[in-house]
């Protein structure tokens, strides 16, 4: 089970991470879905898994007599799906503003705050460099 | 339990809530955020003595012992760091009313920056490694919201860059976390130091350790993960850029050493010629980036890179010595870095311009500002009787006793290349005639004078820089106890889980 898992953590790391490649804001956001899932898998995978109980001790005793499931990652997987989610809420707000402001998706065509570059800048689109200038003044 | 221990997290929680309820009113909600910062300033202060008088402090948070609930620890090098944090906090704070405006601050700008200082204290507080992830967190959506606050073009492609490689960095950092959790079966700090040592997988221990040096070298700004930072740093407004590049690659820098002098010292001989190698590159590659470019903030913040790089090359060489020089190394450039973003705001404000070729003729209409540059300028490349010449001087020195003489030699070229472009930036922005003399239609333009609230926080860092440098035994003594710490774990294991 425990290799299987890990084999799908793998399949999904690697498929998010050809997304968050691409150059695209929204590869990058459903990239980044992804890749909280792989990771939050892993903590779950480093947990072990046992066909055992819940956490809970039975009623009287003070110790669990038979053997347990590990509650921690869980507590670890709900955490960081809850930061995960706050911060993608967080990069869909920002990536549509930067669309609307921007007006592109594609990440190579953002050069704003990048140093103007000499020829090629000035030929391509002289208009984003001189602004980026008038801003900054 | 120890009170002053958790206030350096709570004091800025409870002024961001107080401001965040007054962020229609601007008077109040300064004053309110200012008296905050002088709070925690007070409180950090408070704990550095005592940490100084009676040796690490620790708080088991909801009084869980130490391997089970979360501990929070303030050893030397936690309390000099949150010194300077609320040093430049307060600097910031007083620094903001001079340059942020209404819009901003109906925007949340005190809340947000009050959450950042909350969010690194508990990074350089937290004794457990997943409440250390948490508090990353804290601090980098903080940094996400202050980055693009003005809504500006620029901010928003700065921004971006530098949310999907934090981001990046971050699901990086929770993956170490899952694999080390998965083969010690711990999470606290001290814990992990004990158990990693009855760990018998020294490959998949590498394995852990490269990907926390990889989530933290891209927070660190290290080679060659560097790439967002020039890009990001210089957009927002200069009070933003300030206290991002006094703190946050810090925390980067701070984490990397808390790790690599505590938990994987398994394998020297590796992790740390990795981090000699990336340090040496970081070095070279900052201040070669900063040589080729002509805008005063982005000079300075290929500047950080380069400095980050003296850092690690301290953690790298890990001798007492060289460690002391990398804590030493932390002070001085936190104060000195956040001082010259704050000066290229004065700088900007009066000529109107953060472009070199626009600047000019400081020196001429406002000497003392030529004076309050001149000494972090200066420090920052190293000169004495500066702060950072001490600090270049403790490493070079430690890389020489290990006879890792390239390294030396390297940081000896580095702060020489650092000296020709902090003289490029006094050249063009202070003795250059300024550009506007010869247009006429600027001749009669008034000039914006720096306003009290600039010059003061200003004034009150280079005045820091200045003692550091002139008197710099004391600070070095504090920097060689921190170092003493890192060399010996068992130290900071003992106080966190009790002597056994």
């Amino acid at each position: 089970m425990e290799t299987v898992l890990a084999f799908l953590c793998g399949i999904i790391a690697a498929a998010s991470i050809y997304l968050m490649l691409s150059g695209n804001l929204i590869r990058f956001i459903f990239g980044l879905v992804l890749a909280t899932n792989a990771v939050n898998l892993l903590i779950f995978v480093s947990g072990r898994l046992f066909p055992t109980r819940p956490p809970l001790i039975a009623e009287g005793a003070k110790v669990a007599t038979k053997p347990l499931a590990n509650a921690l990652p869980q507590a670890l997987i709900l955490t960081a799906i809850v930061i995960g989610f706050a911060l993608l809420s967080f990069v869909f707000i920002l990536f549509y503003r930067t669309y609307q402001c921007l007006q592109t998706v594609d990440t190579e065509s953002m050069r704003v705050a990048e140093p103007p570059e000499e020829e090629e800048n000035t030929a391509k689109d002289p208009g984003s460099t001189s602004s980026a200038q008038e801003e900054a003044k | 339990m120890n009170a002053l221990l958790v206030s350096p997290i709570i004091l800025p929680l409870i002024t961001a809530a107080i401001t965040l309820g007054f962020r229609n009113y601007p008077a109040r909600s300064n004053l309110i955020s200012l008296l905050g910062s002088l709070l925690q300033l007070l409180a950090c202060a408070m704990l550095f003595i005592q940490v100084i008088e009676k040796g690490i402090q620790v708080v088991q948070v909801g009084n869980w012992p130490a391997p089970f609930g979360i501990t929070l620890a303030a050893d030397h090098l936690s309390a000099i760091l949150l010194l300077v944090t609320a040093i430049l906090g307060f600097a910031v704070t007083l620094y903001s009313r001079a340059e942020i405006d209404t819009e901003l601050l109906r925007s949340g700008y005190h809340p947000l920056l009050n959450i950042l200082l909350a969010g690194v204290c508990g990074a350089f507080l937290t004794g457990d490694l997943f409440n250390l992830y948490v508090w990353f967190e804290v601090m980098l959506m903080a940094s996400f919201g202050l980055l693009v606050l003005p809504q500006e073009k620029k901010q928003f492609d700065g921004g971006v860059k530098y949310v999907m490689i934090n981001l990046f960095s971050t699901l990086l950092f929770i993956t170490g976390i899952g694999l080390l959790y998965g083969s010690t079966g711990t999470l606290n700090l001290a814990d992990l130091h004990l158990a990693i040592q009855e760990m018998n997988s020294p490959g998949l221990l590498a394995a852990i350790a490269a990907i926390f040096l990889t989530a933290f070298g891209i927070k660190a700004g290290m080679f060659p993960l560097f790439f967002w930072l020039p890009v990001s740093y210089p957009t927002p407004p200069v009070a933003i850029s300030a206290i991002l590049a006094g703190l946050l690659t810090k925390v980067g820098v701070y984490a990397l050493i808390r790790l690599f002098t505590l938990v994987f010292i398994f394998n020297l001989s590796y992790t740390h010629g990795l981090l000699l190698v990336g340090a040496v590159a970081t070095m070279i590659s900052g201040v070669l980036g900063a040589a080729a470019y002509e805008e005063f903030r982005r000079i300075l913040s290929f500047h950080i890179i380069s400095q980050v790089g003296y850092m690690i090359l301290g953690l790298a060489l890990f001798t007492p010595l060289a460690l002391a020089g990398a804590v030493f190394y932390l002070l001085h450039h936190m104060i000195v870095k956040a001082n010259l973003f704050l000066i290229s705001g004065i700088a900007a404000r009066i000529s109107g311009s953060f472009e070199l070729k626009e600047l000019g003729g400081l020196y001429k209409s406002h000497y003392f500002l030529a004076l309050l540059f001149f000494i972090p300028a200066f420090s920052l490349a190293g000169f004495p009787p500066f702060s950072g010449f001490w600090a270049k001087l403790i490493l070079v020195r430690a890389g020489l006793e290990v006879q890792a003489y390239g390294a030396a030699t390297a940081a000896v070229i580095v702060g020489l290349l650092t000296t020709y472009s902090m003289t490029k930036i006094w050249k063009e922005a202070f003795w250059k005639p300024s550009p506007r003399e010869k247009d006429e239609r600027e001749k009669g333009r008034a000039v914006e004078a720096p306003n009290i609230w600039m010059l003061l926080p200003v004034s009150l860092l280079a005045g820091l820089t200045l003692l550091i440098g002139l008197v710099p035994s004391p600070f070095l003594a504090v920097a060689e106890k921190a170092a003493h710490e890192l060399t010996h774990p068992e130290i900071y294991v003992n106080a966190v889980l009790g002597a056994k």
